[in-house]
């Protein structure tokens, strides 16, 4: 065990010492022990925050919580945020490395540990960059400030006249006279206190320390190769799921297809036979836990369990969750815009339109289903997991163990990509039962089927528009909703284990944001309104939710920009024309312009003029705003009229996020949100009925693949003047609705259920020939 | 339990372990060998692939009984960060991943097809990698650097 690595934790806590050792971090030299900081002396009014009376959490005002120095003068920065795939690990390092002025490659990002990193917030919603980048930017330019006053006193020289390169002090105009930040502080605390105001995401950090101008930017907004990647490449790398420690034993969670509405009935001598086989039974919780992973496969699978009948209040298809959905009472309207006075501009119309849109539940379905390993050893346990807000998960197996949270010591260690799936983190709070039951150690592996089913999902949304033209084609009135339920599973509450020991969770949950509706037109009267629908059932479903990939945008994009393409197409305008006549916003139009003329893109209303081959092509546009990033997705599409099957051949499309980090790590981001985009246009959503979910696997939930690969052009829009907003997750949400339009534009019929399936198509291609053949 | 003795990456290894366990748990929980992945254990998605005598095979559906003293290759065995074969090396150089969790079956399917094929179209390298899953998306840049590795390759060949 390292000693130095634990020390943090050991003065966090006196209840004694942590058994287990496994560093994710290695070795550190200075961790921050802040509760040895001495005296108040000296700190000003107003860094109200000391003395920092919080033991649950690291202390955000001591600067050692965020940044340490070794002898050799590589820097590590400690973050509660984690790395889920997308390259934050190097674009946090980019960030320090910039404002502290040293190489890239001497400093470390430790990432998602509840001892050692201060809380920010979840990793999720491309928040990253734009919240946790300005506190370790701010963090380290505290830093840089207190070496340059250490080093100032060791050169004798006053700080004005110093300057830094490459982590090396020295006089200006003198170079010989030096020192690097090892020589100033390797091995030893700042012992420095700073301001921070405020909790997680909303902290502001050390804002009286001035960070560096973006003009004098040298590794900020440079292509710095991935930190992550070489060790992903070699099997070097460790993941959850090959966290292993001393005595470990391996569990398996045994559910069914459907809702858990009581206890089942457990046939333990099924598996008796089983030399090593543990059978663990809490309220409605069936585990089994063995020596060997192979043998806690077998046991789960041979172990009879019979569930009882879910007592289910649940629509059973998709067509009834769509009625619940419009029918049902909102338990709370989110507004994403409303101005004017929509009613009185509907009855000025010239024309009006109306139409209604369809998404299905979706998988995020992460390529290693979720894994976590608990060690629960009295009042104290940790656990190693992929979760997107370790804190999070830390206060759940607190309040699952009944014990403060400063006895649980949650440890990121990166998953699968997850997009948004581990905002919910099962798999701790399973391996924390089972580990409690066995006093050892556990780690508990989902399989394939238990990820598909029992894996909260993106819900179900049902999109309905209604917008009034004038006599000069403009729209006056845009009357947008979305019905959907509220995520069940991704805001803290207790997860399945926990809910199936008794745990309540609070039924409403959050709501599915209310962004993509077409907000971001510039219409007279404009109402866009995300109504939150209750979940009808108590018990743990499959069909419990959390947040996916730029929660509910791609469903309210794709009928707010399929719905704007409707109307252009019905009074014959080209459908960038016709959003151009809507848009004030520069950076918008810009980046629109941008897209179009990259995709090469000639003015003409939709649908493109009958081919007469077997293939019938097209091309669609879509935009949106997230936060403060702006995308445009042009998407070229093929049709096979025989089978209806899509291929989208092309997308281009125009980012422009304020200040870019990483060009070339956004643009593999969007890569992934182009590929992911398609599949949940084209080929996904989960089936299921009265028996349960049927998507239980690749093969009856198939996804894309290699010979779906598109060709992708970008246009990366820098503004170094803006600060940072999240980039490329914004670009999954334009994806179904540019797809959708070059459908459309194709075969000249509309389709507005996702997915776009060969039948659907099909059906689609079959009604526009019988209507003509009847006109 | 029963004795097995295993080829892997050039070294014999013996095991006590039930002989119908699927290599990928051998190689994985008692050899510590990491690159192979859990992905679904249905032969559906690749992240398990090791070489077998030449040939991908998923190992999440291989019972350890049946590939006793023959030449097992994981994707430790193509080579490390300190020394990383030709393909590591370029999707390094085209940081062709991201969350990299499927990478194992793609490295491992992508060193059988340029074994056979030293120079691939993109179409034969979609063809060839069409059964292995990536859900980040790396798909073009995987085809991109398995491409850039051929041509490597060859001119050191």
């Amino acid at each position: 065990m390292d000693k130095k690595d634990i020390s943090r934790r050991e003065l966090l806590q006196s209840t004694g010492a942590l058994v287990v050792g496994f560093s994710l971090l290695g070795d550190s030299p200075s961790l921050a022990q802040q509760q040895q900081i001495p005296g108040l002396a000296g700190v000003p009014d107003g860094m109200a925050s000391y003395p920092y009376a919080n033991p649950d959490y690291l202390d955000p005002t001591a600067l050692d919580s965020w940044l340490a120095v070794t002898q050799d003068g590589s820097i590590t920065v400690y973050t509660g945020k984690v790395d889920i795939g997308t390259g934050i690990e190097t674009a946090l390092g980019q960030i320090t490395a910039e404002e502290l002025d040293v190489p890239f490659h001497k400093v470390r990002v430790a990432m998602g540990d509840t001892a050692k990193t201060v809380d920010q917030g979840r990793t999720a919603g491309s928040q990253t960059v734009a919240r946790a980048g300005p506190q370790l930017r701010q963090a380290a330019a505290a830093g840089r400030q207190e070496l340059l006053k250490l080093a100032s006193a060791r050169l004798e020289t006053p700080v004005d006249k110093l300057t830094v390169n490459e982590g090396v002090v020295s006089v200006i105009g003198e170079p010989h006279r030096s020192i690097s930040y090892g020589d100033v502080l390797g091995g030893k605390q700042f012992n420095v206190r700073i301001t921070a105001n405020g909790i997680q995401g909303a902290m502001v950090v050390a804002p009286e320390v001035r960070p560096k101008n973006f003009r004098d930017y040298k590794i900020v907004g440079q292509s710095v190769p991935r930190v992550d990647l070489p060790a992903k490449l070699t099997g070097e790398f460790k993941f959850t799921s090959d966290v292993r420690v001393p005595g470990m034993l391996h569990g398996r969670v045994i559910r069914p297809r459907t809702a858990i509405s009581g206890v089942p009935t457990v046939d333990e001598t099924s598996v008796s036979h089983m030399p090593g086989v543990k059978v663990v039974r809490e309220g409605t919780f069936v585990g089994v836990v063995a020596e060997t992973e192979w043998a806690a496969i077998q046991a789960a699978k041979t172990l009879k369990v019979t569930w009882p009948a879910p007592a289910n209040k649940l629509p059973f298809t998709q067509d009834e969750i769509d009625t619940h959905l419009k029918t049902s009472k909102s338990a709370r309207d989110t507004t994403g815009a409303k101005k004017g006075d929509v009613e009185a501009a509907f009855s000025k119309a010239s024309k009006t339109f109306e139409a209604t849109y369809h998404w299905p539940f979706q998988m995020h379905g992460m390529m290693g289903p979720c894994c976590a390993v608990a060690d629960v050893r009295g009042e104290m346990a940790t656990v190693w997991t992929g979760a997107q807000g370790p804190f999070t998960t830390r206060d759940r197996i607190a309040a699952l163990l009944k014990v403060p949270k400063r006895n649980v010591n949650v440890i990121f260690v990166e998953s699968a990509g997850s997009y948004g799936r581990l905002t919910a983190d099962d798999t701790a709070e399973d391996a924390v039962v089972l580990s409690r039951a066995m006093g050892k150690p556990v780690r508990v592996q989902w399989m394939r089927e238990d990820e598909h089913v029992w894996a909260p999902k993106g819900p179900q949304q049902l999109l309905t528009a209604k917008a009034a033209v004038d006599g000069e084609g403009k729209i006056i009135a845009w009357d947008y909703m979305d019905h959907s339920f509220p995520w069940s599973e991704s805001q803290g509450t207790p997860q399945l284990a926990e809910r199936q020991l008794g745990a309540k969770t609070e039924l409403l949950g959050n709501p599915n944001g209310v962004n993509g509706g077409g907000e971001y037109y510039d219409f007279e009267n404009q109402r866009v309104t995300a109504k939150i629908i209750p979940w009808p059932q108590d018990d743990p479903s499959p069909l419990r939710t959390c947040a996916l990939r730029s929660p509910g945008e791609p469903p309210r994009n794709f009928g707010s920009e399929c719905f704007m393409d409707e109307i252009a197409a019905g009074l014959g305008v080209d459908p960038i024309q016709f959003r151009l006549r809507h848009l004030k916003d520069k950076r918008i139009i810009e980046a629109l312009k941008a897209a179009t003329e990259k995709a090469g893109w000639t003015p003409r209303p939709s649908p493109a003029p009958e081919s007469t081959g077997p293939i019938a092509k097209g091309r669609g546009v879509a935009l949106t705003i997230r936060g403060n990033t702006i995308i445009v997705a042009v998407s070229e599409v093929e049709v096979e009229k025989a089978t209806g099957k899509v291929a989208v051949k092309r997308v281009t499309l125009a980012h422009d996020c304020g200040l870019i980090i990483n060009p070339d790590g956004i643009k593999i981001q969007l890569d992934g949100n182009v590929m992911q985009g398609i599949s949940r246009t084209l080929m996904e959503e989960i089936k299921f009925d009265g028996a349960g979910v049927k998507s239980v696997d690749w093969v009856s939930h198939p996804v894309i693949r290699f010979k779906q690969v598109p060709d992708v052009q970008v246009v990366l829009i820098n503004r170094p003047e803006i600060p940072p907003s999240g980039a490329a997750e914004p670009s999954i949400v334009v994806m179904p609705a540019s797809i959708a339009n070059a459908v459309f534009d194709a075969i000249g019929v509309r389709l507005r259920q996702v997915p776009l399936t060969p039948q659907r198509v099909l059906d689609a291609l079959r009604s526009k020939t019988s209507v003509s053949a009847k006109a | 339990m029963a004795k097995i003795s295993l080829k892997v990456n050039g070294h014999s290894r013996v095991v006590h372990t039930d002989p119908s366990t699927p290599l990928l748990y051998v190689l994985r929980n008692d050899l510590e060998l990491n690159g192979p992945r859990f992905g679904c254990g249905l032969a559906q998605c690749g992240a398990c692939t090791v070489i077998i005598e030449g040939k991908a095979v998923r190992s999440c559906v291989t019972p350890v009984r049946g590939v006793q003293n023959q030449a097992i290759t994981t994707l430790e065995g193509l080579g490390t960060v300190a020394k990383p074969h030709p393909l590591q090396k370029a999707f390094i150089d085209e940081q062709a991943l991201q969350c990299g969790y499927c990478m194992n079956g793609i490295l491992m399917n992508a060193k059988v097809l340029l074994d056979k094929n030293s120079n691939p179209t993109a179409e034969e390298i979609k063809d060839h990698l069409d059964p292995i899953l990536c859900r980040c998306g790396s798909h073009a840049r995987v085809i991109r650097a398995i491409q850039r590795a051929a041509k490597t390759m060859v001119s050191k060949a």
